[in-house]
């Protein structure tokens, strides 16, 4: 297989991945590990590498969108991004130290628990009440567009997901992902806040977690541009046709196909690591 | 936000969305443009070559360091023009926040600004 074809071939799995990843909403940063590793046999350290850079491709170029619509609560992003980032920089250096084994077995866990997350429904928003003092002295209550106007929310448990936030940045560093659905978990579940405004604003704060990881990776020569390239424009070109089509496309039935698939290659992942195959 | 004074003129959340929604698009756009330009430089020069990515080996200096990645951006090799591109990429979401800091600042909200400030050390001190 020569370059031209390897890249072709790379291109047109990346723009599945993206675009199953937009569709259902699971991300495309989870198959292209395993896909990269169990099938190209790239090595893991380049596949992280590579995730890395196109999760901050199609996390930038989702958030331009929602940003606009005054959906993403930017001050609870700003916020929890002190959490992320630092915990990202840290899962970085932990994966130059873990071997790969360990790190394709953690993998494999965390695209489970991902997985099976993302059915879990999420908490009812807080509408009414009190704010909290410290959601109100960093002017986190907020309101967000909905068919019937403005919708009022407030944000309950500031501490407990900044903690959830910074176990979500190290997974982003250590695993090269965007570690979405722990996000949405942490803001759902901990915080309270509605899930339009919990996944737009996840998404937003995915582009600077990954950047605060990134360095750390280019260092130590993870980003390969042989590899970026094709992965970057497919993940893009596909989470683009995604946001095109989710209007017309019933996503429930494909969602459980795309959740399958990822347990599947989570198992392969899983194997591959304890057989030191990978 | 309901809670915020609203005045002619004052820099308020709603302009600060317009301007970093756009920072994010075209950053990606300008990425992706050179990215793929890059990409189109390689495959023609080095297109029937075998890729190597089994064994992990690190990259050259001139992936990593800008000047060198110039240098080799100038004598028309493709690899360091799609690294490039990708730099730009990585760059979109820490302009961001130089934005939003700036934006904190113009709105007068301290709190903000100097939350902004300690994530953008944590990023550019790791980088």
């Amino acid at each position: 297989m020569t370059i031209l074809v390897f890249s072709i071939i790379l291109f047109i799995g990346a723009l599945v991945a993206g675009l199953l990843g937009s569709l259902t909403g699971l991300g495309g940063g989870v198959v292209l590990i395993p896909l990269l590793t169990l099938v190209f046999k790239v090595d893991i350290h380049y596949a992280i590498g590579t995730s890395l850079i196109s999760v901050i491709a199609t996390s930038s170029g989702a958030a331009a969108a929602y940003v606009k619509e005054g959906i993403t609560n930017i001050r609870l992003g700003m916020f929890l991004e002190l959490a992320t980032t630092a915990g990202a920089i840290g899962g970085a250096f932990l994966a130059t130290y873990l071997p790969t084994a360990v790190i394709a077995i953690l993998f494999g866990c965390i695209l489970i628990i991902s997985a099976a997350l993302s059915f879990a429904r999420p908490a009812d928003p807080i509408t009414i009440g009190s704010p909290s003092a410290l959601s109100q002295k960093l002017r986190l209550n907020s309101s967000y567009p909905t068919a019937e106007g403005e919708k009022q929310y407030l944000v309950r448990n500031v501490v407990g997901g900044f903690f959830m936030m910074n176990i979500a940045g190290i997974i982003s560093g250590l695993l090269g992902i965007g570690s979405g659905a722990l996000k949405v978990i942490a803001m759902d579940n901990v915080m309270r806040i509605p899930f339009k405004v919990s996944t737009t604003t996840s998404n937003f704060m995915i582009g600077v977690t990954a950047a605060a990881s990134v360095g750390i990776y280019l260092h130590r020569g993870y980003i390969d541009p042989g590899l970026s390239m094709p992965v970057m424009l497919g993940v893009l070109g596909g989470a683009f046709l995604g946001s095109r089509m989710l209007t017309k496309a019933k996503t429930a039935s494909l969602k459980i196909l795309f959740a399958l698939v990822i347990l599947l290659l989570a198992a392969e992942m899983i194997y591959n690591g304890i057989n030191h195959t990978i | 936000m309901g809670t915020m004074k609203k005045s002619p003129g004052e820099i308020q959340d709603a302009d600060l969305e317009k301007v970093i929604g756009n920072l994010l698009r075209y950053g990606v756009l300008t990425s992706s443009l050179v990215v793929f330009a890059g990409g189109l430089v390689y495959l023609i020069r080095h297109g029937g070559e075998l890729p190597q990515y089994h064994e992990f080996r690190g990259e050259p200096d001139k992936m990593k360091k800008p000047t060198l990645m110039w240098e080799a951006i100038c004598r028309g090799e493709g690899r360091p023009l799609i690294q490039l591109g990708l730099l730009i990429l990585v760059a979109t979401p820490i302009a961001r926040v130089i934005f939003s800091f700036v934006g904190y600042l113009l709105e007068k909200d301290y709190l903000y600004a100097v939350l902004t400030v300690i994530v953008l050390l944590v990023i550019l001190l790791n980088f």
